[in-house]
């Protein structure tokens, strides 16, 4: 019934829909370890090209289940930012990035000369034959990714890594391992980062190594810059937009990337710190309703 | 037994010995104060205890158990908590958010836990957590401004938001680096009576100090620093008869 009715659906219309998807399940998964922990990384296209082979070779040569698939190919990825981010997470700001820039160069080279990935034909990935249509599956995952990320954000890890991001010698005095803290961080932004590679690859039908180069991870980047750094509302937006742009900007042809790029100058200029950068909505929402946050009612109420 | 003890520690940065030979107990309990003129090597000592520089030479030991060369997060978490001559809050967090993570060694659930957050026993430590974080700001007084940034403090409640941090380690012994520093008489007299609430509270109190009254009137004991070495340690009276420490504060031929 459900496939009746995605079938129904304009499909050029249902495309936007799930790059706008896929974009948000990539944009958290930046956001986590830039946006939240403070560490740039230039090279996010290259772990979502690994979760993307990894989901198509898994599909092609093992035929696991799609959603069985879909987990592992996120735990592979994550297996190899874990393995990647243990020595390079020592350094920090322009250095991690370029680093990182550096990897996923590595990473495009090797799959392009790996005869399981088909050099640079690239490999054909057949649609999954799901229950769920393909569109209603992105769409699940990336509430599914909103979910988890407003729990982290929330949570001991995650003071843990803003903490890391707003001063690292405190942070430490405070008792908190900052190594192992961003590894695991890293883990968690490139398991997202595969899982959003799967699903690219399974809905596209169709991966290239070329496809995941710099430009990808730039844009990667600017969707959490566009909806403000660290925000999880932010990263949203900004994948919203930015998914949808080219195709919304699509009537100017050639001169859309004229638009876009000066779109994204007059934002930095206007808003640096992103549409919706410090902009903390729990406390607009108690704010507008009258009520006052609860841990300083409860301080004022028992006196220590 | 001391609860902290410094035995022959010294640090060179390249050419500049910081701090030289220093041998220095603190008494679980009390009060004590390292005092010097500047760049004498006292901030550096505080950086020694809590591992941010491993020394050189020598031994620093905390409960009896050998800490120097561990890292960090191991000292804090062994019951360490610190304050920073230079304020170091995390700005664009919340009070409430800045003292939480200071009780981070207070709680053990991680990424599962974030995941998993609405399950009981994650609730019930968030529950916990929040809780001691509220005591230590109600012991700075600050709990009413629990859901302001942190950058948008005045300054000297900044310094109390970094003690009540410290606080929620539940540390054994916790390192104040000029407390009062840019505080006025009246800020300085509310720190006092604090800082005394602290120790009573059963957390043994290093710190460091330049106003003289400040640390006279509070400290149980003195240790004098200049140019990286210990020239005195006594009872404040004492201290304050010290020919050497007079010398290193006044200049020679100075009398009093």
């Amino acid at each position: 019934m459900l496939h009746g009715l995605v079938n129904s659906i304009d499909p050029y219309f249902l495309q936007i829909l799930v790059n706008i998807g896929i974009g948000i399940t990539l944009a958290l998964g930046l956001n986590i370890i830039t946006g939240l922990t403070g560490q740039l990384s230039l090279g996010h296209a290259a772990f979502m090209s690994v979760g993307a082979f990894a989901g198509a070779i898994l599909t092609l040569k093992t035929g696991t289940p799609f959603y069985l698939n879909l987990v592992l190919s996120g735990l592979i990825t994550a297996a190899v930012g874990a393995l990647i981010g243990w020595p390079i997470l020592r350094l920090t700001g322009d250095y991690l990035a370029i680093c990182t820039l550096g990897f996923a160069e590595i990473v495009k080279v090797v799959f392009l000369n790996m005869d399981i990935t088909n050099k640079a034909l690239g490999l054909t990935v057949p649609t999954p034959q799901t229950a769920l249509p393909m569109p209603v599956i992105v769409l699940i995952v990336a509430v599914i990714m909103i979910i988890a990320s407003t729990f982290i954000q929330n949570s001991r890890f995650g003071r843990a890594l803003k903490a890391i991001r707003d001063d690292e010698i405190a942070a430490e005095s405070m008792g908190i391992s900052i190594a192992r803290y961003k590894v695991q961080a890293f883990a968690v932004s490139t398991f997202m980062a595969g899982v959003g590679g799967c699903l690219y690859a399974h809905f596209l039908g169709y991966i290239n190594p070329s496809d995941f180069g710099f430009l990808k991870s730039v844009d990667m980047l600017s969707m959490i810059v566009l909806g403000g750094l660290g925000s999880i509302p932010g990263a949203v937006f900004g994948a919203t937009i930015l998914s949808a742009a080219p195709e919304v900007l699509r009537f100017m042809s050639q001169y859309r990337m004229l638009v876009y790029g000066a779109l994204m100058v007059f934002l930095m200029v206007f808003r640096p710190n992103g549409l919706l950068g410090g902009v903390n909505f729990t406390d607009l929402v108690l704010r507008k309703l009258g009520v006052k946050p609860r841990g300083a009612v409860r301080g004022q109420e028992e006196k220590y | 037994m001391a609860l902290l003890k410094l035995d022959n520690a010294t640090i060179r940065f390249g050419g500049l010995v910081a701090v030289n030979g220093v041998n220095l107990e603190v008494e679980k309990g009390e009060i004590m104060a390292l005092i010097g003129p500047n760049g004498a090597g006292k901030s550096t000592i505080f950086n020694l205890i809590t591992g941010i520089y491993p020394p050189t030479e020598g031994g620093i030991s905390f409960n009896g158990k050998s800490i120097a060369g561990l890292p960090p997060h191991v000292i804090a978490g062994g019951g360490i908590g610190r304050t920073f001559q230079n304020i170091r809050l995390f700005n664009e967090l919340t009070v409430l958010e800045n003292v939480l993570i200071g009780a981070h060694t207070r709680g053990r659930w991680n990424l599962t836990g974030a995941l998993l957050k609405l399950l009981p026993p994650v609730r019930r430590e968030e529950g916990r957590l929040l809780e001691l974080a509220i005591h230590c700001l109600t012991q700075v007084d600050l709990a009413h401004k629990a859901y302001e940034q942190a950058c948008n403090l005045p300054y000297g409640e900044q310094r109390r938001l970094e003690i009540a941090r410290a606080l929620a380690i539940e540390p054994a012994l916790i390192l104040l680096d000029e407390p009062a520093a840019g505080m006025n008489p009246q800020e300085k007299q509310t720190l006092l009576e604090m800082v005394r609430k602290i120790r009573s509270a059963g957390v043994t109190v290093f710190l460091v100090e330049h106003d003289m009254k400040f640390v006279m009137g509070l400290s149980d004991r003195i240790a004098v620093l200049d140019y990286g070495v210990k020239i005195a340690d006594g009872r404040p009276e004492e201290v304050r008869a010290n020919p050497a420490v007079i010398e290193a504060y006044l200049g020679k031929g100075a009398t009093h």
